[in-house]
């Protein structure tokens, strides 16, 4: 038997697992993932809010109420060691009546009952002070002053680079076609790039996760996608909340948040649609969708910007398991396979509790690796020229003037940025556009896209025109421009 | 913390399309010294480069060029001046020091830059409104560009976008779009226009759709975009009275890219981050005769001012910038009077510039709400009235009224009747 772990997805669950596992010595660990890049499944698209953990059932729910707090913390430091940005700025679930009111103090009984700090109940008054933007109709508040905002695909990213740089194998556009099980263990994956024996099989396959375990003869469980759909304006547009704004949550979901993402642009979303089991891409978005997300937002504050001030809508399909709740477990029959599962929300604040919690698992079932000598906890992020001050940039862009080449004009995103990305794993304008937002400013790439593909196609070795978006299937053209020169490169 | 190195210049040019070149030869000829042009790109004249087809400068040099050729006059004009020329500069910040001061961080190549400059002429032209903007939805795959970004990867970067296409927009870009894309075998399905009548001018809608037989779809809109790693097609309707889609009518038509050419924005962040007051009907920065902006001594032009529909009102515009930057160098500014806003009345949708006293003749920029045949342009104060055979809002009106006109009317509204 390999001493190896195959991890099936690599989005923030996954990546979490891969880099608790790739501590130990003597284990080789393996993420296969469908898509071209790291993060692009359920982990992409969503809040970025790492919830305080008042929110779930700790009876219905076990998993998602323990993880959820544990993962909070945990982020704390994951976030320094990866450097991620993270703004620690809290959340308010606002009121509006008196069922509202009666729906905070249910939330400060189980935030209390999960080990939830510092969660307090704020008058109408005293919101508006903090908030001055909130609606008047607002009577109270569950103030949670440890919940905080990322970007996820930026922190999905720092996971793979701190998995590299400890010896995890991501293996991109690699689909999973089987899981080969023989003699009630697990054998290994088959895969679109051919067979990976493993003795460990780790379930992180977020919207496809039912599949995977079915592949491998498990089937107590169906995951079903939930649309949420989301409005972003323009970074200009404001006013912003300094804090996460939530409604008082329904049963089916946390509702519409209003809040300001850490690249600074106020964010509105998500509404929640179930749809078919079957539609696992489907990430669209709709008029009425849309519209819904502006009607509720709108309750939360006295004003939104004008819809003119909207520069991308976009929508993201969170997993949602049948029984409600995280399936994190190590399963007897087929030996060897793990699974975490079921990620909905508050999943990417669970995520490092779930990859310990995995950890743990493992070794009660005879995972029984020591920690290598040699780990690194720490991932360094890339230069954002923008963040530097003036004398940084003097120093910076003499020495490598590619630093001061502005690609992108709405963000203000260097070639040398560009070409930073790309070296560290970026193969397409999308695995650009997640690592330096060159492109997700508000003429949404119009300007910069073909310069960005042109350093792409000039680092790959590849003609311009094949350049993708996002992975096979989606080539920035179908070929060259008709040329006298037949045969002749004109991408150059 | 260290400062930047900082270079003191009498007009900072800020653009190098057709706007910002003309600005900055104008002053160089006028006599204007230390002149500083800083742009983007790699090369200048903007979007022009990128325009390989006919159509410009025929009102100003009697020829019809392409932009290409276009460009590179205006290019040499000022290769032959003494201007100082910044490619690849990147404008981070602009900020009003003082009525004699203000200055713009400038990060290029070879370092970063502080120009504390007199004057400013900021020409930084428009970008694309997208297709979000549009209120399409639907998925979000490869294949949805701008029209302004078709034409650059055509042209600029030899990548063929597409091979059947769906316009959505039928402004002066979408239509010329339209046509290079099928001089280059993409078939272009539909041109979708929202309005009842076409965005563009009139010739470009006979010279790109009728002579190619490409169909134009007025009232009708693009609701949303299909597929998963490449378009596969879009979802278009017709539109009520109220430009609504009406459900019954929604089509879907098979294509693998979707040029989104719905209009432009002026680029007036810079502007606005200095203080400067913007126009919410052009979307441009509110100035007076002399196209300076509520910043003393910045004055704009071209498509950062008001999005225009020839080139040659852009470079007009660039040169009068250019002239004025001049009058407040020499003179120290200009002096106090009594501004008259401009009120746009009936029929027109805004009016440049918007602020007048009458120290000089001035030419009106305007642009009509709808179309209409027949009409009058009246200014009731001035008792004056222009006959109209007809008017478009793709075509904007210009308008010259007489200093000594200005001085005398206590008020100006303008309007269509």
């Amino acid at each position: 038997m390999l001493d190896r772990v195959v991890v099936v997805g690599a989005g923030v669950v996954g990546l979490s697992i891969a880099r608790v596992l790739s501590a130990l010595e003597g284990l080789e660990v393996v993420v296969v993932e469908k898509e071209a890049d790291v993060g692009w499944g359920a982990s992409k698209a969503n809040t970025g809010i790492i919830h305080s953990g008042y929110d779930d059932d700790p009876v219905k729910y076990p998993n998602r109420a323990r993880l959820a707090v544990k993962g909070n913390r945990l982020w704390t430091t994951w976030a320094e060691q990866l450097s991620i940005p993270v703004d620690w700025c809290g959340s308010l679930v606002l009121a509006r009546s008196l069922e509202d009111r009666r729906v905070l103090r249910k939330l400060l009984a189980r935030g209390i009952r999960n080990g939830v700090p510092a969660l307090r109940i704020l008058d109408g008054e005293e919101v508006r002070a903090l908030e001055p933007m909130v609606s008047e109709d607002v009577v109270e508040a569950l103030w949670s002053p440890t919940a905080g905002v990322l970007s996820p695909y930026e922190a999905t990213v720092a996971l793979a680079e701190n998995c590299v740089e400890n010896g995890v194998k991501i293996l991109t556009e690699t689909l999973v076609k089987g899981v080969r099980v023989k003699g009630g263990s697990v054998e290994g994956v088959e895969t679109s790039r051919g067979f990976i024996g493993a003795r460990w099989v780790v379930n992180a396959a977020g919207l496809y996760a039912d599949e995977i375990a079915r592949m491998a003869g498990v089937s107590d469980y169906t995951i079903t996608p939930r649309r949420g759909e989301y409005l972003v304006f323009d970074k200009d547009a404001g006013p912003k909340p300094s804090r996460i704004l939530f409604p008082s949550p329904t049963p089916v979901s946390k509702g519409v948040v209003v809040e300001t993402t850490v690249a600074g642009n106020l964010m509105i979303g998500p509404n929640a649609v179930d749809l078919p089991r079957d539609a696992k891409e489907e990430t669209y978005t709709t008029k009425e969708g849309l519209a819904y997300v502006w009607r509720e937002a709108s309750k939360l504050v006295k004003k939104l910007p004008g819809k003119r001030e909207v520069i991308r809508v976009f929508s993201g399909l969170r997993p949602q398991p049948s029984g409600g709740d995280f399936i994190v477990r190590v399963l007897e029959e087929p030996e060897g396979f793990v699974e975490a599962a079921g990620m909905r929300s508050p999943g990417l604040a669970a995520a490092p509790a779930v990859a310990l919690e995995i950890l743990r698992l493992m070794r009660l079932n005879g995972l029984d690796h020591g920690f290598k000598k040699r780990w690194k906890a720490e991932r360094r992020a890339g230069l954002r020229i923008m963040g530097l001050g003036w004398d940084m940039l003097e120093k910076t862009v003499p020495r490598n003037p590619s630093y001061g080449r502005v690609v992108c004009w709405c963000e203000g995103v260097t070639e040398g940025e560009v070409v930073d990305a790309i070296r560290r794993g970026a193969k397409t304008i999308d695995g650009v556009k997640f690592r330096t937002r060159a492109g997700m400013g508000r003429c949404q790439g119009a300007f910069c896209r073909l310069r960005i593909a042109a350093i792409l196609a000039r680092e790959l070795g590849k003609p311009i025109w094949s350049i993708t978006v996002k992975g096979t299937g989606s080539e920035l053209g179908v070929g060259d421009v008709k040329s006298l020169l037949e045969g002749e490169d004109v991408a150059d | 913390m260290r400062t930047l190195p900082t270079r003191r210049v009498d007009l900072l040019v800020v653009g190098g399309g057709p706007a910002g070149l003309a600005a900055a030869a104008r002053a160089s000829e006028l006599g204007v010294r230390r002149v500083v042009l800083v742009d983007e790109r790699r090369w200048l004249g903007g979007i022009l480069p990128q325009c390989i087809h006919p159509g410009f400068g025929f009102h100003r040099y009697g020829r019809d060029m392409t932009g290409c050729e276009l460009a590179e006059k205006l290019i040499d004009r000022v290769s032959s001046l003494d201007v100082d020329v910044y490619t690849e500069a990147h404008t981070v910040r602009m900020g009003y020091e003082s009525y004699l001061s203000k200055t713009a961080e400038v990060l290029t190549p070879r370092g970063a830059f502080r120009f504390r400059a007199k004057t400013v002429v900021y020409a930084a032209g428009a970008r694309e409104r997208t297709c979000f903007e549009a209120g399409i939805v639907g998925s979000r795959p490869a294949g949805v560009y701008t029209a302004g970004e078709v034409q650059e990867m055509m042209d600029v970067w030899g990548i063929l976008p597409g091979r059947e296409a769906v316009v959505a927009g039928s402004g002066d870009v979408g239509l010329i779009v339209a046509r290079r894309l099928t001089l280059e075998g993409v078939k272009v399905k539909a041109v979708v226009e929202l309005m009842p009548y076409p965005g563009g001018l009139l010739r470009n809608v006979v010279q790109c759709l009728e002579d190619y037989q490409i169909p134009l779809l007025l009232s009708h809109v693009v609701l949303a975009v299909e597929g998963s790693k490449r378009v596969e097609s879009v979802l278009v309707a017709e539109v009520d009275e109220n430009l609504r889609a009406r459900e019954e009518t929604v089509k879907r038509i098979p294509c693998d890219l979707l040029v989104i050419a719905v209009g432009l924005i002026p680029r007036v962040e810079l502007l606005a981050g200095a203080g400067a007051m913007i126009d919410p009907k052009t979307g441009g920065p509110v100035v007076n005769e002399f196209l300076e902006t509520s910043l003393p001594g910045v004055f704009a032009a071209g498509n950062a001012l008001v999005i225009n529909d020839l080139v040659e009102h852009a470079m007009e515009q660039g040169e009068l910038a250019a002239e004025s930057a001049y009058r407040f160098i020499e003179d120290g500014g200009f002096r106090s009077a009594s501004w008259k806003r401009v009120r746009v009345g009936d029929g027109l949708r805004f009016v440049v510039p918007q602020l007048l006293a009458g120290f000089r003749d001035v030419k009106l920029y305007l642009r009509a709400s709808s179309p209409s045949e027949n009409t009058r342009l009246l200014i009731p104060e001035l008792e004056k009235s222009v006959r109209l055979r007809s008017v478009r809002p793709a075509e904007m009106i210009t308008l010259t009224l007489k200093a000594e006109d200005v001085l005398k009317a206590e008020r100006l509204t303008i309007k269509l009747v």
